[in-house]
């Protein structure tokens, strides 16, 4: 028997193999990846709940005793299926370099100032909407050495479990107009523009804060499920 | 219709934000740990990965472990059983790393599960013998070894999902 699964979806994703980002070179599999029917292992998923997040765990601006340095914004948006129904309840896990583009991290060599006040970790669980807000700073451009004058445009690192093993991912999310996306293999590694699209966040002026952030919206698009399903009808 | 986000690589910097978990307490009755190591193309162990495992039986769980400096990965959980529709136990995998544009996926096998596996529709479609031992995970003393080649002549097998 079929069960109905989680649309493909591989047109939207990076080709492993991408020579212009270097580290595929030596890990990124040469053997074509087989098909696996869906079952119900990949229907399924982890479920995380209110355990896992703390009540400010969502801003990254109030985990120290000081405020970070750098400009507070709000980035804030939906976890949504490809068929816009939401995903209330699934865990975010974001990352982020702080605004001078340093990461806290041993092996970033960067040499750019730490901020004492900023960690870059938050997290939270979407409502029943889907929506999900995080506070935080606007991360810094920072340097690597992919090539010769090599910069990753500001962006901040996302998780999402969604609700089957078969919706996981892991991305980035950018700032509208960065200049240094003509030059990021890592962004050009999605080759259709149009997802490409979707990597980048709007600025959002209705939900900027007055005296107090700027917002930024970005929506997560997972995959949504194949023909009919008993609930849907 | 809005098309789906595209996945990014997870970068070098991930354990500030992901931390590791084991998908079932120490000292729960019956638990094992599978582990193993991640390599590249060249052999070399990878330390910049993170390795997620879930299963549905015998109960729910998940669990994730980031690769320490020798590219070695555990997660403490049930091996499972009999998972229906005339599976062979196993346990689904997404390896993220830097230089991973995208996860990569597999699944566990287990070695000693000899009869299921014979029956296991998705063993039975992987022709190469070779291809298809990368998917046995083998006992040990610490549980069950699961190496992941991401490359190479043992490259493991990897499934679109």
């Amino acid at each position: 028997m079929s069960v109905p699964g989680f649309r493909r979806d591989d047109a939207s994703h990076p080709a492993l193999a991408t020579p212009e980002y270097r580290s595929t070179a030596l890990r990124a599999p040469r053997r074509e990846r087989l098909l696996l029917n869906q079952t119900p292992t990949e229907l399924t998923g982890p479920l995380f709940g209110a355990g896992r997040v703390g009540a400010l765990d969502h801003d990254l601006t109030r985990q120290h005793d000081g405020e970070p340095l750098g400009e507070r914004i709000v980035v804030h948006g939906r976890v949504i299926e490809d068929d816009r129904r939401p995903v209330p309840g699934t865990l975010i896990e974001a990352w982020q370099a702080n605004a001078s583009g340093r990461y806290r991290h041993a092996v970033d060599r960067h040499p750019a100032p730490l901020d004492p006040n900023f960690t870059g970790a938050g997290r939270c669980l979407t409502d029943a909407e889907g929506r999900f807000r995080f506070v935080t700073i606007r991360p810094g451009a920072y340097p690597w050495g992919n090539h010769e004058n090599a910069w990753r445009p500001a962006h901040i690192h996302f998780s999402v479990f969604g609700r089957a093993f078969a919706q996981r991912l892991v991305t980035q999310m950018y700032f509208p107009g960065d200049p240094l996306f003509a030059h990021d293999p890592i962004f050009n590694s999605v080759r259709d523009a149009a997802a490409r699209e979707r990597l980048v966040a709007a600025f959002d002026l209705e939900a900027t804060e007055p005296e107090w952030a700027l917002a930024y919206r970005w929506d997560i698009v997972l995959r949504g499920r194949e023909a009919t399903s008993l609930e849907d009808d | 219709m809005p098309g789906t986000t595209p996945s990014q690589t997870v970068g070098p910097f991930f354990s500030i934000g992901l931390a590791g978990f084991d998908a079932v307490a120490p000292g729960t009755p019956g638990a094992v740990r599978l582990h193993g190591t991640v390599f590249d193309g060249a052999g070399e162990p990878v330390p910049d990965a993170v390795v997620e495992t879930w299963q549905t039986v015998p109960a729910a769980g998940s669990g994730r472990s980031l690769c320490d400096a020798e590219g070695r990965w555990g997660v403490l959980t049930l091996k499972p059983g009999d998972a229906g529709a005339e599976q062979a136990p196993h346990v689904d995998v997404s390896v993220f790393g830097r230089g991973l544009l995208h996860r990569v996926v597999t699944r566990i096998y287990f070695a000693d599960e000899t009869a299921a596996n014979a029956a296991d529709p998705v063993l039975a479609g992987i022709a190469d013998e070779r291809a298809r031992a990368t998917l046995l995970a083998r006992p040990d003393r610490d549980g069950y070894r699961f190496d992941i080649h991401l490359q190479g002549d043992d490259e493991t097998v990897f499934f679109a999902v």
